[in-house]
């Protein structure tokens, strides 16, 4: 493969891509940008051992961003739209001047930004950690010894962060909308062990609870959070407010390009968008047979697996092999406080949840999701092997009683 | 976190080491401060790396046959700690 490529994203997708195209013997140019100026990094770590401090931002460096792969890195640098047709990137470099870069194939790996709340742009104590600056942000103001934070999302980012900074000794209130935090990936049973886990932490924790205002007041003519005032009728006072309310997928430099845009760039089964165009990562649309549906997929080794295979599905073309279908189980984990939750497959909240190994109480566990005869997940809490073990059943397509069979036995 | 108990066991001995091509011997090092016993290795080489119900990793060969160097480096690669890495003796 001797053609140009650009790579559209230096994450943890994008930069794998570019050492599978690079491994695979793509000889040609390979440019890779990314609107973040800093070095690629790997993001758990972000809500985890960098905001707590135990770790510094050297020691997240991506290691393939470390090898010598003879790519242009373009960090710093936007893409401001695409067109298909006359293969041609529009990008603002980090000093704002506009440029074409043309292309023969492109990865789209662009990821997702964190959902901010309305009104709250500019008022200094608010943060979200999605991006490595972010991280070092709320982790100044966490040294500084607020006396709570207020945490509003309960999902992983948000959990983390309770965690963390119950690590260090802060106070924290996690307020969460729906009545259960990730009711609508683990459903209602495990929902709850996970807003426990936070209870037993020390962590105040208010559900089916949203939020009014964020209450500000002028120090040193900087316009900063004092308090949030919640629709349980409480103010909660706080220096520190860290909103972690999802993601959305960074798809606008596509639009009015001819790639098809659900809630993410819509692929095949092989990760092609367009002909020589592939997308992977958090920003990846794409039909998944084993799951029965179109699955956007935000873990972190889908964004290594999609990576690659969204770079081998470009070498394929170019040899005339048969491309591969992309149809990993995901997989993924959160670590909050001592407790190491591990999920692979794609439950739905309704499926039917057992728990097949230790027990809720102990938040020690192992529980099979099943939908009709299928496994659909598998869950653990503080029980890596079990979940690592049985993650292979997912991936030879199990039914359920199968797994409860499996489970029994280990 | 809790223990179940299960006393810690060392790396079993060897009675021959296995050489690759190039005369030399792989050998698994695993850095504990980064390992978060995520139990991915143990998916790919079970043979190799094990997390028991302490919820710590253990190496059962630190020195495996070149027959078995394709999986170790993919637990390398897939290693979410970056935390193994092989040492050519």
């Amino acid at each position: 493969m001797n053609s140009s490529t650009v790579i559209v994203g230096a994450s943890l997708a994008g930069i794998n891509a570019a050492r599978t195209l690079r491994l695979g013997g793509h000889t040609g140019s390979i440019v890779v940008l990314d609107a973040d100026p800093d070095r690629p990094y790997d993001r758990p770590p972000l809500s985890k051992q960098i905001l707590t401090g135990e770790w510094e931002p050297e020691k997240i460096l991506l290691p393939a961003a470390k090898e010598d792969l003879g790519l242009d890195l373009r960090l710093g640098t936007r893409a401001k739209a695409v067109d298909l047709v006359a293969r041609e990137l529009t990008i603002e470099g980090p000093d704002g001047s506009v440029n074409r870069q043309s292309f023969d194939t492109m990865v789209i790996a662009t990821g997702a930004a964190a959902r901010r709340l309305p009104d709250s742009a500019g008022i200094a104590g608010v943060h979200v950690v999605r991006t490595l600056a972010d991280s070092l942000a709320l982790r100044d103001e966490l040294e500084a010894g607020p006396s709570r934070v207020v945490v509003i999302g309960a999902g992983f980012i948000g959990a983390e962060v309770a965690s963390s900074c119950r690590k260090r000794g802060i106070d924290v209130t996690l307020v969460e909308a729906l009545p259960l935090p990730l009711e609508r990936v683990l459903g209602a049973e495990m929902g709850a062990v996970c807003a426990q886990v936070h209870i037993e932490n020390g962590v105040d924790v208010r559900l089916s609870t949203g939020v009014l205002e964020i209450e500000t007041a002028t120090v040193n003519g900087t316009e900063r959070v004092v308090a949030v005032a919640l629709s349980d009728g409480t103010r909660v006072a706080a220096e520190v407010v860290v909103v972690g309310i999802g993601v959305t997928v960074n798809t606008g430099w596509l639009e009015g390009s001819a790639l098809t845009i659900d809630d993410g760039v819509v692929c095949d089964n092989t990760l092609l968008a367009a002909p020589g165009v592939v997308a992977a990562g958090d920003i990846a649309r794409y039909p998944s047979e084993r799951f029965g549906r179109m699955l956007r997929v935000e873990h972190w080794e889908t964004a290594i697996a999609g990576g690659e295979a969204a770079a081998r599905r470009l070498l394929a073309d170019a040899s005339g092999e048969p491309p591969a279908i992309f149809d990993p189980v995901p997989w993924f984990w959160s670590d909050q406080y001592d407790r190491k939750i591990q999920l692979a497959g794609r439950p739905m909240p309704t499926d039917e949840c057992v728990v097949v190994h230790g027990s809720t109480e102990e938040f020690r566990f192992v529980a099979l999701y099943g939908s009709g005869d299928r496994l659909t997940g598998v869950l653990g809490m503080n029980r890596p092997r079990h979940v690592i073990q049985l993650r292979a059943l997912l991936e030879d397509r199990a039914t359920f009683a199968e797994a409860r069979e499996r489970a029994a036995s280990l | 976190m809790g223990q179940d108990g299960e006393s810690e066991v060392s790396a079993p001995e060897h009675s021959c080491t296995h050489h690759s091509e190039k005369g030399t011997v792989m050998r698994i090092v695993v850095d504990f401060d980064l390992c978060e016993s995520n139990a991915v290795c143990m998916g790919i080489a079970p043979e190799i790396f094990e997390v028991r119900d302490d919820d710590f990793l253990y190496v059962l060969d630190e020195n495996p046959p070149e027959s078995m160097r394709a999986k170790v480096e993919e637990s390398v690669q897939r290693c979410p700690k970056q935390a193994i890495s092989i040492v050519e003796d």
